[in-house]
């Protein structure tokens, strides 16, 4: 088992988010994230999955992918050659007694005050995903009372 | 000039050249059917929508071209489903056109909707809904297209009744181009000749060839390519016919129920040349002993079949046809006289039988060895599925590609007699014997008066013993011979049935009426007729390699 990182750039149509779901559905796979968007071509969508899984069968979701008459292209994004991001917004309880603690910890991690209130703080915070799992991390025991994860996008790195 | 969407599906058919056409009518496609009453193509109405599209399965399979069937919306579309599967499983190109409910009344259960683009996306190659009347007769083009090209498959078109209702200007696309589907035809040339060294240094090599040689027509490549290697050929269940099974090289079809040669062959071969065959579980049984000592070349246009069960040396991705033609051009024959010899000796000491005494009951693999000799062996045969399907593969000997239609990847029962209509109607000069269970045939018995309607002399051989009987071949060496609700013989009258649905009916009880009854049977030409074989209540198919297991396990015959 091991974390793959799958771009796939497709039609941007209506059904082909669920056909490609389908095929990890399917397999009794869980999709960890998923995030869609256009492209700078309109008539393109890509997605960026990421998923846990036996390499030989993720091997084979790829070519059932690339199968998908919608499907332009198929590519495994390894961490080492590609960039890679997210996006989370974290609601914490912050009491204006810690409000200062947890400010400090904000700056460390360049997360931004999205929202605050008398009792809590939302931080937006990007980067790559180990990094706002260490924010999660250190940030929960004050109690995290809502957080959501828009799903890795990546890109492939240039080198000349 | 502006014509109807549902002129536009009609003419955008003709200009395919779809000669039959399969279905059935309902409230949302009737201004389809509006279309279709003067149109030169050949309506077959079935009698309920499952049948229609395993029709044009069958005649996809005998003629090479695709199916086309026409279902109303909701229970119409759904009837199409096991149909739908089917051709999938097998790689049958079908074009099935499902009615709509009108655009703006989708998604409000209206009635008869359902979401069939939804419904059928894991089962077909392609799906559409058509939401602009000016995409429709490039839908139409594409799904040609699709069904027919790459690994072929069924596309379905869902037509909301607004759309066919519609009007637009008519121009059907000449040329189609799809940026995301480029299937690959020409093999790698390097992985060609890689291949072919390969084989000429082999020492026991095998060909395991599949329906994928009978889709891209690559039959007469295939015997070629065996004249000058000298190489046995063991087949697939849906690639029987494509070498014949009456050539000394032919070790027959390999798998659960294969022959004991064939599974020997693969078993014991130091290098497997797999051809449009895909490595289903029924043919490799326990997959980390299917093939100990064997190197792989695998050949096949799907490149997601390739290192999918078994992991390939050589991967060879393109049509069956034109990589076999390249390598006919380059190959030298190998060395392997002794391997050949043993073969043909384990084939000799090891071949298929059963036993028949003098006052046993009829067996039914009598009686298709008797259809085999009465008919020449220049039959269609379309089969049900259960031990009917895999005694008519293993006592009818296949000599050409197209005639041996089953259903494989998916074992539909039911698919056997509508099958046979479709395969008629594509080869009206051949006769067209489905080979039935007394289960699978009353699974779609009502095409049997679409059957009578045409006047096709469709025989329909039920190898009658009462049971379900391979799920009870299962029940007795596997579960204890608890025969849990497999036991039919509370059944319909078979001759009786024939004769209401207008056909001829003939029951067969004694050995010494078989082949008469064969005869009688092949004597008419104007009607479907049943031949009701009474056979041995309690017969099994063997050899069996249990599922799961190794060659080494397989049954040969009955345990006393």
């Amino acid at each position: 088992m091991s974390q793959h990182v799958i771009s796939v750039k497709v039609e941007n149509k209506f059904g082909v988010l669920a056909r490609v779901s389908g095929l990890f559905s399917a397999r009794g796979y869980n999709i960890d994230s998923l995030a869609v968007s256009r492209t700078e071509n309109e008539d393109i969508s890509v997605m960026t999955i990421v998923v846990n899984g036996d390499d030989r069968i993720l091997e084979q979701v790829k070519k059932q992918l690339n199968k998908l008459i919608d499907v332009i292209k198929v590519s495994d994004h390894a961490v080492q050659s590609s960039v890679q991001r997210e996006l989370a917004l974290i609601k914490l309880n912050c009491p204006a007694a810690k409000r200062g603690e947890i400010l400090q910890l904000a700056e460390l991690f360049k997360a931004e005050v999205a929202d605050i209130s008398l009792k809590t703080i939302t931080f937006s915070i990007k980067g790559d995903s180990e990094k706002i799992d260490r924010f999660v991390e250190l940030a929960s025991p004050y109690g995290i009372k809502e957080s959501m994860r828009t799903g890795l996008v990546s890109i492939l790195k240039e080198r000349d | 000039m502006k014509i109807k969407g549902s002129q536009i599906i009609v003419q955008s058919l003709i200009k395919e050249n779809v000669e039959y056409m399969f279905g059935y009518p309902g409230g949302v496609v009737i201004p389809i059917f509006h279309e279709l009453y003067h149109a030169p193509i050949k309506f077959v109405l079935g009698r309920h929508e499952q049948g229609s599209i395993h029709a044009a399965d069958g005649y996809a399979r005998a003629s090479g071209k695709p199916g086309v069937v026409l279902a109303t919306s909701g229970p119409g579309a759904t009837n199409l489903i096991t149909g739908i599967a089917t051709a999938h499983l097998d790689s049958v190109p079908l074009v099935v056109l499902t009615g709509q409910v009108s655009t703006n009344l989708i998604g409000n259960d209206a009635f008869q909707e359902v979401d069939i683009t939804g419904i059928t996306r894991p089962i077909c190659k392609h799906n559409y809904l058509v939401q602009d009347i000016k995409d429709l007769a490039r839908i139409i083009k594409e799904a040609f297209y699709i069904a027919t090209t790459g690994r072929p498959g069924p596309v379905l078109i869902d037509i909301p009744v607004d759309i066919s209702n519609g009007l637009c200007e008519f121009e059907y696309p000449e040329e189609i181009s799809i940026r995301s589907y480029k299937p690959t035809y020409d093999g790698h040339p390097g992985q060609i000749s890689k291949a072919c060294r390969l084989i000429e240094s082999a020492k026991k090599p095998i060909i395991y060839a599949g329906g994928g040689v009978v889709i891209s027509n690559a039959s007469e490549e295939l015997r070629e390519f065996v004249k000058k290697t000298g190489i046995p050929v063991t087949t697939t269940l849906l690639g029987m016919g494509i070498f014949p099974e009456t050539d000394p090289l032919s070790m027959e079809m390999l798998g659960m129920h294969g022959t004991y040669f064939a599974n020997y062959s693969v078993h014991n071969s130091d290098l497997l040349i797999a051809i449009g065959a895909r490595f289903d579980d029924r043919v490799t049984g326990k997959i980390s002993e299917f093939i100990p000592h064997a190197k792989v070349i695998h050949i096949d246009i799907d490149p997601a079949s390739v290192s999918k069960n078994v992991m390939v040396d050589i991967p060879i991705v393109g049509d069956c046809k034109k990589i076999l033609k390249e390598m006919n051009k380059e190959i030298k024959t190998p060395d392997i006289a002794e391997w050949v010899d043993e073969l043909k000796k384990t084939k000799a000491e090891h071949p298929l039988q059963y036993e028949m005494k003098e006052n046993d009951d009829i067996k039914p693999q009598y009686v298709v060895e008797q259809l085999y000799k009465l008919t020449d062996g220049k039959a269609i045969i379309t089969t049900e599925v259960g031990q009917n399907q895999m005694w008519a593969a293993q006592f009818y000997k296949y000599t050409e590609p197209r005639t041996f239609i089953s259903s494989g990847g998916l074992g539909t029962m039911g698919f056997g007699l509508p099958a046979a209509i479709g395969a008629q109607l594509a080869r009206p000069d051949r006769r067209v014997i489905d080979i039935a269970g007394d289960g699978s045939i009353q699974m779609n018995i009502q095409e049997l008066i679409v059957a009578a309607q045409h006047k096709l002399p469709v025989i329909v051989a039920i190898l009658n013993n009462g049971f379900l009987g391979m799920v009870r071949q299962w029940q007795q060496l596997f579960w204890d011979k608890r025969y849990s609700h497999t036991c039919i013989n509370f059944a319909p009258d078979f001759v009786k049935l024939a004769e209401a649905y207008g056909c001829v009916g003939i029951r067969v009880t004694k050995k010494e009426e078989v082949d008469e009854a064969i005869k009688k049977a092949l004597s008419i030409t104007d009607k479907p007729i049943i031949i009701d074989f009474v056979v041995c209540k309690e017969e099994n198919v063997y050899p069996m390699v249990p599922a799961g297991k190794t060659i080494k396990e397989t049954i040969m015959r009955e345990l006393a």
